[in-house]
């Protein structure tokens, strides 16, 4: 059935073509990354080899124990940087997930005084973000009291307007009758929330953790944050980049510890990122 | 009688309004749960979303520095901008460029990209899709800096002079000629974010039959069936990763940062955000970093605008 539409009018050469310009287009994008992950392998010798290579020849873990080395001599030892980062990601995704389905289940299923409010509100927060933001938000973490905290970044994630309206837009099309029959059995709203929705809504939060994580896994100095020893992984980073030529080994060793787990989490639920951005769209 | 009928009116009025206030208040009171269950999201949503648009708004109007409390000075701070500012047309120009450059480009490539990858088999079109999001993901300009590196081992130059089509090493990122380019390579490089996924998830779910019928109805070729039939089947997608793409657009400044410097090379690249980073954090001009925000934050929210009235037209 789906391939019927084809023969009206679709050539094979035509998609042979398409996949030699994605193959071609997708060789652009993948070129740093593979470079990347090829320098973090290669010997000092040959990062300096002229010209350079995109593909490793005498691959060695030097640059990665290097690392560790460099990172345990220094003012504050590397470990700590990692948990830092690790701690951000892990908390702040997790609040976000658990915040963004309690406040979604009642705007996606119930109808209530101010439902259609705040979901608006929601949709139009979509249209600026925190970048714009961060200087009264600065004023505002400093008066509360969040200023060189990892509150200062945990607590805004819990609260992303994305993660939200994504929630939001799957839920919305859990079937009533689940919910009805639930309620006549005597599931009060906790129990109908806990035990009905939470499992449908699977996808939705693998989605939600693939965003969080992609966003604040990949935060580096931020203004909120001042203490070295709460600063981040990229922050790490840049400061090694910073170092110049003679890290070049190292830098790349980091940025691929830094790629893995995003790229990871995404290979894992993709199928479910997909299923949940179907559901994504504005309605006019 | 013609005066009980005028005294009746507005009694009849008020016990209208007032059964649907009560009709309100006895909602509320039903779904009293529901209020507990939003509530700590919606706490930090005012306080970290909704509070700095007010602030922001607010702080605009007064002269503030940390140290003395803000006093109002209304519009001083948007006419020192438009009138006094030496830096600020440049940012705003950079702003405006970058923005229409890699909002509608990155828009239309991840369309585009996501439409030629629907058409893959089902394995094929999971591995397009992780290369071509791979870099929203990874977000490494680390690896840019060693791509475009100033000496002859960087990826770019060490592949121009070997191949002989430069002498010279190029400092890409440092040369005000090619700062430009090489930023907006970057920032196209990593444009393929939510949008891209949301397109590909809309295309995975039009509905096949409608090809069909489409077929018979004359729809003649791929474009055809592509504007008459894909497009407005999958608008909701089109308006979200407008959304999407629009906002990012108008807030590029950490990756340039993060390549070029802060600031870039005689100003080149210089945007709203950086301009609003120097007075906020540097220069403590809390106010006038403020009234940059607010116009950036009205600019985002105009353009969006703009923009969702464009796509409700798509496939009219």
């Amino acid at each position: 059935m789906a391939r019927m539409y084809k023969k009206v009018n679709r050539s094979g050469i035509g998609g042979v073509s398409t996949l030699i310009f994605l193959i071609f287009i997708g060789l652009f994008m993948a070129v740093p990354l593979v470079f990347a992950i090829s320098n973090a392998f290669k010997p000092m010798d040959e990062i300096f080899k002229f010209p350079p290579s995109l593909i490793v020849q005498n691959p060695t873990g030097r640059n990665f124990s290097d690392l560790f080395v460099l990172m345990s001599n220094s003012w504050v030892p590397f470990s700590r940087y990692f948990f830092n980062t690790l701690f951000i990601t892990s908390v702040g995704t997790f609040g976000q997930i658990v915040l963004v389905s309690m406040c979604a289940y009642p705007l996606a299923l119930y109808r209530f005084p101010g439902n259609k409010f705040i979901s608006k509100m929601i949709i139009t927060a979509l249209m600026f973000n925190g970048a714009v933001l961060w200087i009264p938000a600065y004023m505002i973490m400093a008066k509360i009291g969040f200023i060189n905290t990892y509150w200062a970044i945990i607590i805004p994630a819990f609260g992303a307007p994305l993660g939200m309206f994504l929630m939001q837009s799957f839920m919305t099309q859990i079937p009533r009758s689940l919910i009805e029959a639930a309620r006549i059995d005597g599931a009060g709203s906790i129990k109908i929330f806990w035990s009905i929705v939470m499992p449908q809504v699977k996808p939705a939060w693998l989605t939600l953790m693939i965003f969080s994580v992609q966003s604040l896994w990949n935060l580096g100095a931020t203004m909120y944050i001042q203490s070295e020893s709460l600063k981040t992984l990229p922050y790490a980073l840049t400061q090694i980049v910073s170092a110049g030529i003679a890290r070049a080994g190292v830098s790349n060793a980091v940025a691929v510890i830094m790629m893995v787990v995003p790229i990871t989490l995404f290979i894992v639920s993709q199928s479910n990122i997909i299923e949940t951005m179907a559901t994504s769209g504005l309605k006019d | 009688m013609t005066n009980e009928q005028r005294l009746a009116v507005p009694d009849k009025k008020k016990s209208f309004f007032s059964s649907w206030m009560s009709f309100q208040f006895k909602e509320m009171r039903k779904n009293k749960a529901m209020y507990f269950f939003m509530l700590p999201y919606l706490l930090i949503f005012a306080v970290f979303t909704i509070l700095p648009v007010v602030t922001a708004i607010y702080y605009s109007f007064t002269y503030f520095n940390v140290l003395e409390p803000p006093h109002f000075i209304l519009w001083d701070n948007y006419v020192r901008l438009f009138t006094a500012d030496d830096l600020f047309p440049i940012a705003l120009k950079n702003t405006l460029f970058f923005a229409a450059i890699i909002g509608p480009s990155g828009y239309v490539l991840s369309l585009l990209f996501a439409w030629l990858i629907n058409e893959l088999s089902r394995r094929t079109r999971a591995f397009m899709t992780l290369i071509y999001y791979a870099p929203t993901l990874a977000n490494v300009y680390v690896v840019w800096k060693i791509i475009f590196s100033s000496d002859q081992y960087g990826l770019l130059n060490g592949f121009l002079m070997n191949s002989g089509l430069t002498l010279e090493p190029i400092r890409w990122l440092e040369d005000v000629t090619y700062i430009v380019p090489a930023v907006i390579v970057v920032l196209l490089w990593s444009s393929l974010g939510t949008s891209f996924l949301s397109f590909i998830a809309g295309l995975q779910n039009v509905d096949r039959t409608l090809y069909e019928a489409g077929a018979i109805d004359g729809v003649r070729n791929r474009w055809q069936e592509l504007w008459y039939i894909t497009l407005p089947y999958m608008r909701p997608q089109l308006m979200f990763g407008a959304v999407m793409s629009i906002t990012a657009a108008f807030s590029v400044g950490d990756a340039i940062t993060n390549l070029v410097g802060f600031p870039s090379q005689d100003y080149v690249a210089w945007t709203l955000i950086h301009h609003m980073q120097d007075y906020g954090s540097t220069r403590m001009e809390m106010g006038y970093a403020c009234a940059i925000a607010t116009l950036l934050f009205l600019m985002m929210l105009f353009c969006n605008r703009i923009v969702q009235k464009m796509l409700s037209k798509v496939g009219d």
